[in-house]
């Protein structure tokens, strides 16, 4: 590739590493490259401290890659064109992460975003760079920009922004501040008021830059694509004093347009802090009336004040146009960049279907919803895990009597000893050396029609039963007859006489707080048939769970619909589910107590019951 | 913020704590110093430093400001009670220094140490490298006879090491030369490694084989606190400079600046003012300040203020209210109206409808008061989505019957401050 001249820290083919993993300000370069129709992206490797990688980023409408390399020198082992580094480092790192920038020979400019830095390092940065033929830009800046060709990382802001300042194409004019925020203003004043930008650079606000204001003017001044210079000074430090000495020994010669900010400061309270750290006049000679003075004398263009700044530049520029020293600059249409899917959705410019419904909770607020019911007020009112239960399953609060119905349940769910499936998975899993979510699953898997999973089953026979009119001894004749087991019927040991403790709790309860059990009243009828013939067929606790919670919906004054829809979805054994897992955590957490060792069951509890030896 | 002053009481402390370390031999500082202030324990303070007890005492206020001889603020070779007597008459006055009035709340003390020589020397950073200034006449005159001062610089790269200090020295030292030479290589491999900004100590003297810090004047560069805030010490600090009282609404917006990662200032330069610029942006408030001023309304500026770095929705309520509760107190005398501005460049990626948002709430909350005050309103400003807050802001100014102006990026940035100015001058 031809070298650039020295006048020129970047052109259409610059590539650059961005030091840190900003994919933000990359996508914005990408975007820029894209408006200016680059054929490559001025983006050729991100770095990130010890990783390798990737990252996605849009070129126009397509997604493509950009390598993340550990460290500068890998990557530019891999990209041997990239002579920019644009170093996204905290201020903790700048220092060194820009010392080994400044190590590698085929790195050229080095732009320092980190605000902070303390004086003594940019200072040592500056002189270091200055030795090797360096630039650096910065600490403290955004950056800079070449007009069509290449811009530092978030320069010249939204890309609305840049393509209204006509960054988007080369102009006549080479622009240089200490502030970053002010750059943005000025090319906006540049567009207004000449053919634009040609390149702009802002130095950044702190005491001791890595470049100075005279550098860059004069690298514009080399530049013959440069035809005026404009440039924003600041009270403080000695830097325009030499610009001062560059016009009055003809090193600048070309129309310089310059106002130095801070003339106010004279009014205000001693050692008051202006927005930049070096904007501090600790002599006369550093005011900005001294310093604007000054330059007026040696015969830079000098307004009375900003406010005529943008006249100052285009009576400058118009007289050029009149000598014939610019050609204005043709304008170009840039290319469509498609806008962000979020941008878009921010300025209510797309709509799209949704892929999902959710009714029962809201985090999309400030404050998390259950069914309407802000968490504050959960907390604040007091609601009791039955409420909590009801706002999330049934979308409601239910009333006191069914909100202690269900917590009954769950309670009387919670455990059933060790030897039931579900705690002896657990306990098994457990002491494998499994987490508490493992075992605690395998517990759940065994959950199903042959272990408390017979609640839905109940409510959906009995149910049936009853809606169709059939009487107890016609819906057991009809069930034995198509040989299915009733749901929620039989026990091990207990029967009638000694009745389930849980069964008679529920009962009572029911009896006592529900609006109707008629359903639980036909379960009985049941029952008492079932138990003639055998005393252990009695209604389970499955059973009376699953009847009750029909009655329940019924005394909340649920429509059938709805209740039919409760039933269908097997969403009742979910009071089992639920209850049960405290057990089964309980459980887990025993066994971790104990330090359990693996469980291997043993031989002689098995009979082995193979072929015959062949 | 960068290079800000720090007592003398802290800048002896810890001179005493680090020099030795950057020395080939012992300066042999002790360090005795305290500072006192209102609500100093004297009894404990004569307890844990005994030699307040034995020693003729020195004491002068320490609160960034110098010449406290020539003010007659030095007190020299009492004792304890004396000491205490003295400082007890001045503490929480009001003193006129340098034309600037303040109130005296610290004073440093420390032994009186007779002496022969008084040396001066200062170390300075600039942006060539910093420069060693040393003169055998220290004292309060050394800047009337600044041709009797030696220069010695010390470049970026070699540092003190290039520099052959004791050929540099006045051989007038004559025996000293070596010590000093010594003394002047540590304290600037000390200033250096502490990330001083300034470091003068005028005069120092030779007392025996000991050197001693008679008056000091430091500034750090605050950006290092990161890497050098255990070689400050804890008790570190930044006083404001003499006299800089702050009103409560400065406090209140220097408590939300420190809340918050947004940048807020605001400093009152004249509250009967009738120019209340509300500016969004470090630089771009500095050029509308300097805008009144040049244009001749400098008188007419109630304060000096910004907001930036993307300040939240309620931040930027909070500072407007401040700003409008200040410009509503009450009308201009002359009854002329009072101009608010809210200016600002082009914002790079700060969504400006939404910062407006925290202005048009608190100008709804100030309605009436900014109509009873004749209130008068300009915008300027640019930046995501600008035309959506600048037609909001309008509707709600218009709503509350405020005569407001709204402007975009394709009016120069202070054009709105010169309008502003016309009009007044119109009514």
């Amino acid at each position: 590739m031809k070298k650039r001249p020295d006048y020129l820290l970047f052109d259409k083919n610059t590539t650059s590493l961005i030091y840190g993993m900003q994919t933000k300000a990359v996508q914005r370069m990408l975007d820029f490259d894209y408006c200016c129709r680059r054929t490559t992206p001025s983006v050729a490797a991100l770095v990130d401290p010890g990783k390798f990688g990737s990252e996605k980023v849009f070129w126009g409408k397509k997604e493509i890659f950009i390598p993340v390399y550990p460290d500068v020198k890998t990557a530019l082992k891999k990209h041997p064109d990239i002579d920019v580094m644009i170093n996204f480092a905290s201020f903790r790192s700048a220092y060194d992460t820009t010392m080994e920038g400044l190590n590698e020979p085929k790195l050229r400019t080095i732009v320092v975003i980190a605000e902070g830095m303390p004086e003594r390092q940019a200072r040592h940065l500056r002189a270091v760079a200055v030795e090797r033929g360096k630039v650096i830009i910065g600490p403290a800046t955004v950056g800079g920009i070449a007009a069509g060709a290449f811009k530092v990382a978030n320069t010249g802001g939204t890309i609305e922004s840049i393509i209204e300042s006509k960054l988007h194409r080369p102009g006549s004019v080479g622009f240089v501040s200490k502030s970053g925020g002010m750059s943005n203003e000025a090319y906006n004043i540049i567009a207004l008021n000449t053919d634009g930008l040609y390149e702009g650079i802002a130095i950044g606000g702190d005491a001791y830059a890595g470049s100075t204001l005279l550098e860059h003017l004069l690298r514009f001044e080399a530049n013959p694509a440069i035809k005026m210079l404009v440039c924003l000074g600041e009270v403080g430090g000695e830097e325009e004093w030499k610009i001062v000495e560059a016009v009055k020994t003809k090193k600048i010669k070309k129309p310089l347009v310059m106002w130095v900010t801070g003339t106010s400061i004279k009014y205000m309270p001693k050692g008051i802090q202006f927005g930049h750290a070096g904007a501090k006049a600790d002599a006369s000679r550093e005011t900005a009336e001294a310093k604007n003075a000054a330059l007026r004398e040696v015969g830079v263009v000098v307004p009375e004040s900003f406010d005529d700044y943008d006249k100052a530049i285009k009576a400058t520029y118009e007289g050029l146009v009149k000598k014939g020293v610019i050609k204005p600059a043709p304008e170009v249409e840039p290319p469509v960049i498609p806008m962000d899917y979020a941008e878009a959705v921010a300025r209510n410019m797309v709509r799209k279907p949704t892929n999902f419904t959710c009714t029962i909770s809201d985090d999309s607020k400030d404050e998390l919803l259950y069914a309407g019911h802000k968490i504050s007020k959960v907390i604040g009112e007091n609601y009791s895990v039955g409420e909590t239960i009801g706002l999330l399953w049934f979308k409601e609060r239910l009333p006191k009597w069914a909100a202690e119905f269900m917590e009954i349940v769950l309670k009387l769910c919670a455990d059933h000893g060790p030897a039931v499936s579900g705690a002896h998975n657990t306990i098994v899993t457990a002491r494998a050396g499994k987490d508490l979510m493992s075992a605690v699953a395998s517990g759940i898997l065994t959950i199903g029609p042959r272990f408390g999973g017979a609640v839905a089953g109940a409510a959906l026979m009995f149910k049936a039963a009853q809606d169709a009119g059939q009487s107890p001894d016609a819906f057991i004749a009809d069930l034995k007859k198509k040989n299915i087991k009733i749901q929620g019927i039989g026990h091990r040991i207990k029967s009638l006489k000694n009745p389930d403790m849980r069964v008679e709790l529920l009962k009572q309860y029911a009896r006592k707080h529900f609006p109707r059990t008629k359903l639980l009243d036909y379960a009985l009828e049941v029952e008492q048939l079932t138990t003639a013939k055998k005393d252990t067929l009695i209604l389970n606790v499955d059973g009376a769970i699953g009847v009750l919670s029909v009655d329940m919906m019924y005394g909340l004054g649920w429509d059938e619909e709805r209740i039919q829809t409760v039933v269908n979805s097997g969403g009742l054994n979910g009071l089992f589910l639920l209850g049960r897992t405290i057990g089964m955590i309980g459980h887990y957490m025993d066994q971790c107590r104990q330090k359990a060792e693996l469980y291997r069951h043993p031989w002689d509890d098995i009979l082995y019951d193979l072929p015959a030896d062949e | 913020m960068a290079q800000r002053g720090i007592r003398e009481y802290h800048g002896k402390r810890m001179l005493a704590r680090h020099l030795d370390g950057f020395c080939e031999e012992s300066v042999g500082y002790d360090g005795h110093i305290v500072l006192v202030d209102k609500d100093t324990d004297w009894n404990k303070l004569k307890k844990d430093n005994p030699w307040l007890k034995t020693d003729k005492l020195v004491a002068k206020p320490d609160q960034l400001f110098g010449k406290r001889g020539k003010h007659g603020l030095v007190l020299v070779n009492k004792d304890i009670a004396e000491t205490k007597k003295w400082i007890d008459e001045r503490m929480g006055k009001k003193q006129v220094v340098n034309g600037i009035e303040g109130t005296l709340t610290h004073f440093l003390i420390e032994p009186c140490i007779p002496h022969e020589a008084e040396y001066y020397v200062a170390i300075k950073s600039t942006a060539e490298g910093d420069a060693i200034y040393f003169s055998l006449e220290g004292g309060i005159n050394v800047e009337e006879n600044w041709d009797k001062v030696v220069a010695i610089k010390v470049p970026i790269l070699g540092g003190i090491e290039d520099v052959n200090v004791e050929k540099a020295l006045p051989a007038a030292l004559g025996k000293n030369k070596k010590m000093v030479a010594s003394f002047i290589r540590g304290l600037y491999k000390y200033f250096a490694a502490l990330h001083f900004a300034y470091l003068e100590i005028n005069p120092f003297a030779i007392a025996g084989n000991k050197i001693v810090p008679l008056d000091m004047v430091a500034k750090l560069d605050d950006t290092a606190e990161f890497c050098c805030n255990k070689l400050w010490g804890e008790d570190i600090e930044f006083p404001a400079a003499f006299g800089q009282n702050l009103s409560p609404e400065e406090m209140k917006i220097r408590e939300l600046d420190a809340l918050s990662g947004a940048s807020l200032k605001l400093t009152l330069l004249n509250p009967e003012g009738t120019i209340w610029n509300m500016v969004a942006g470090g630089g771009a408030s500095v050029i509308y300040a300097d805008t009144v001023c040049d244009l001749g309304f400098a008188k007419e500026l109630a304060f000096y203020g910004e907001y930036s770095g993307n300040p939240s929705t309620s931040l930027t309520y909070e500072y407007a209210k401040v700003v409008l509760d200040l410009m509503t107190r009450k009308p201009d005398a002359k009854k002329r109206p009072k101009t608010l501005i809210l200016g600002g460049g082009i914002a790079n990626f700060t969504d400006v409808a939404k910062t407006f948002t925290g202005i048009i709430k608190a100008l709804n909350e100030y309605g009436e008061k900014l109509k009873k005050v004749n209130a008068r309103i300009f915008v300027r400003r640019g930046g995501p989505n600008y035309q959506e807050g600048l037609a909001n802001l309008k509707a709600a100014a218009d709503k509350l019957g405020v005569p407001i102006e709204v402007h975009g990026p394709e009016y120069h940035m202070t054009r709105v401050v010169s309008d502003a100015l016309k009009t007044g001058k119109g009514k």
